[in-house]
């Protein structure tokens, strides 16, 4: 992988939601910069709040930052990217009133992907995922790990360079996600599409990805990018291999102090915003993250 | 494959849909038992309460003499026009509504406020302006089922997942494919509910306001009768009235229920 193939190239974002002085002020994102390379899994890590859900978010065109820049092969994000990159929900984004088949197909249809096409290309993503089996369910029907692959095998059908997925197994259990995690690195290693994974999983990150952006607490800025060298697909073993745990506890030691501010954060965040419902006049909060 | 089926959720068992069916039944007739005993036994005043046997008997003339089928074209006319009034400014008002946070804000509670008045009262000057024929009670009826309508579109379109919304926008969905494939579909449920309720309002409203003020109209024939002290055949018409209803009630289940299967 050269470094010179830069897939999504994210310069100086910041966002705040609400205005500084507000109670409900929050800034998300600070200064961040990454570039994410063509073909890597790249993963967000970092404590809740840090605000690398709201860097997806930025990234995929569906909020746009306070201030900063992302370009996708070059092309400046103004909005919604389709035919660039598919995005995989934190809860399961699947029309509850379509079946599974129906769900990919829709997703194309809006996609723009003629008709005479729709059906077969959702019929070779359902088989991906190991799903053609359910193609007439409804998301109801089925658990959250089997709607988690539809929605996977949405994004799949799509066709697209790029795959933006939010904490997409943050609401399965602990063996399903396992389960998931090698069937996406078998998916990856196939299909070398480019993905920017958000997972609050310290053992998912190592896992799954390429390179690891650590977050620090809010407001996020990147702290630390490591490298998980070791090839798709990953088996099983991987996760026992002394390397495994060592770049574990390295990801662990990095955001360990992140984690213990971003407590201290939110309950400072909590006792401001009491304050501030009293008098509007309250001092906006003052950063405590370190910058990159 | 990891993770499986759900169990599909069971129907109530046969026996106890039958038993709460025949409960209902023995309700209805233990009514009309009791509507017996009264005039035939305890010699209720047939002037407060006439014989269901005559109740019958005016009820067959009713409907084989035909002369129902004025007020009834009349009623059902005013019903259906104030509906179609509700529904269509309803579900067009409270989508524009519920489309900015701003309106919503400003509307909903201000829609809640005014559907918690009794509109009825202002029938008299619906009256004035419109006068004692059809238009005032269309008017009324419009006027009395728009709130439930609107404010059930506004909390309907509101209140779509916005993780729908925006997997549908992140997709490249269209305004109109956003609207036909995730606001309508996801809204559905609510709005019909709030169709359901304006419904019923509006045929309370009208058939309340021509015992009121009206010329002509089902609910101006029973006060009629009443006036004139025929009881048996103003029951008569009242039991008509029911059984209307009830058969409209139906139709818009039916409708509801194939609108909520699609």
């Amino acid at each position: 992988m050269t470094a010179a193939e830069v897939a999504i190239r994210v310069r100086d974002v910041s966002h705040q939601f609400g205005e500084a002085g507000q109670a409900r002020h929050v800034q998300a994102l600070q200064n961040t910069s990454l570039d994410v390379h063509r073909g890597e899994l790249h993963c967000l890590i970092g404590p809740s709040g840090c605000g690398k859900s709201t860097l997806l978010s930025v990234i995929g065109g569906l909020t746009t930052p306070t201030t900063g820049t992302v370009a996708i092969g070059g092309k400046p994000v103004r909005g919604p990217m389709p035919r660039d990159l598919a995005y995989v929900f934190q809860e399961n984004a699947l029309f509850p009133w379509n079946t599974v088949l129906e769900n990919v197909v829709l997703g194309m249809k809006f996609q723009g992907v003629p008709k005479a096409e729709r059906q077969e290309r959702a019929r070779r993503a359902l088989e991906a995922v190991g799903l053609e089996a359910f193609a007439e369910h409804f998301p109801g029907q089925l658990s959250g790990g089997m709607r988690q692959r539809a929605a996977l095998a949405r994004a799949l059908s799509l066709e697209t360079g790029i795959l933006l997925m939010d904490e997409p197994f943050g609401a399965l259990d602990e063996q399903t996600r396992m389960v998931l995690g090698e069937d996406l690195s078998v998916l990856l290693s196939r299909s070398r599409k480019t993905i920017v994974f958000v997972t609050h999983s310290l053992g998912e990150a190592v896992f799954l990805a390429d390179r690891v952006a650590v977050f620090s607490a809010r407001p996020g800025t990147i702290k630390e990018i490591i490298t998980i060298d070791e090839p798709h697909p990953r088996k099983p073993s991987f996760m026992t291999a002394p390397k495994f745990h060592a770049l574990r506890d390295h990801l662990y030691g990095l955001l360990h102090d992140e984690i213990r501010k971003s407590m201290t954060e939110t309950a400072q965040a909590r006792r401001r915003y009491d304050d501030t419902a009293e008098s509007p006049a309250a001092t906006p909060p003052k950063s405590n993250g370190g910058a990159a | 494959m990891n993770g499986d089926l759900r169990e599909p959720s069971a129907r109530e068992p046969l026996a106890i849909r039958l038993a709460s069916h025949g409960v209902q039944v023995a309700f209805i007739f233990g009514v009309l038992f009791l509507w017996f005993l009264a005039t035939n036994i305890w010699r209720v005043s047939s002037i407060l309460l006439p014989n269901p046997v005559d109740v019958w008997r005016q009820l067959i003339e009713v409907i084989r003499t035909g002369e129902f089928v004025r007020d009834l074209r009349i009623t059902l006319g005013e019903f259906a026009a104030a509906f179609v009034i509700a529904t269509i400014l309803g579900v067009a008002i409270g989508y524009v509504i519920s489309r900015s946070r701003y309106l919503i804000q400003v509307f909903e509670p201000l829609f809640a406020a005014i559907y918690a008045i009794p509109i009825i009262l202002f029938l008299p000057l619906y009256v004035m302006v419109w006068g004692l024929g059809p238009p005032s009670k269309i008017a009324l009826g419009a006027t009395i089922s728009f709130f439930p309508i609107v404010l059930n579109t506004v909390v309907g379109f509101g209140n779509v997942d916005r993780a729908l919304i925006a997997a549908a926008r992140s997709m490249g969905a269209s305004n109109l494919q956003m609207f036909r494939h995730v606001l309508l579909p996801g809204a559905l449920p609510v709005v019909l509910a709030g169709l359901r309720m304006g419904f019923t309002v509006a045929l309370l409203s009208v058939i309340g306001s021509e015992t009121i003020a009206s010329l002509a109209g089902l609910g101006h024939r029973i006060v009629n009768l009443a006036e004139n002290m025929e009881m048996a055949r103003m029951f008569a018409y009242i039991v008509f009235v029911i059984a209307i209803v009830a058969v409209l009630n139906a139709a818009i289940s039916t409708i509801e229920a194939y609108a909520r299967w699609q």
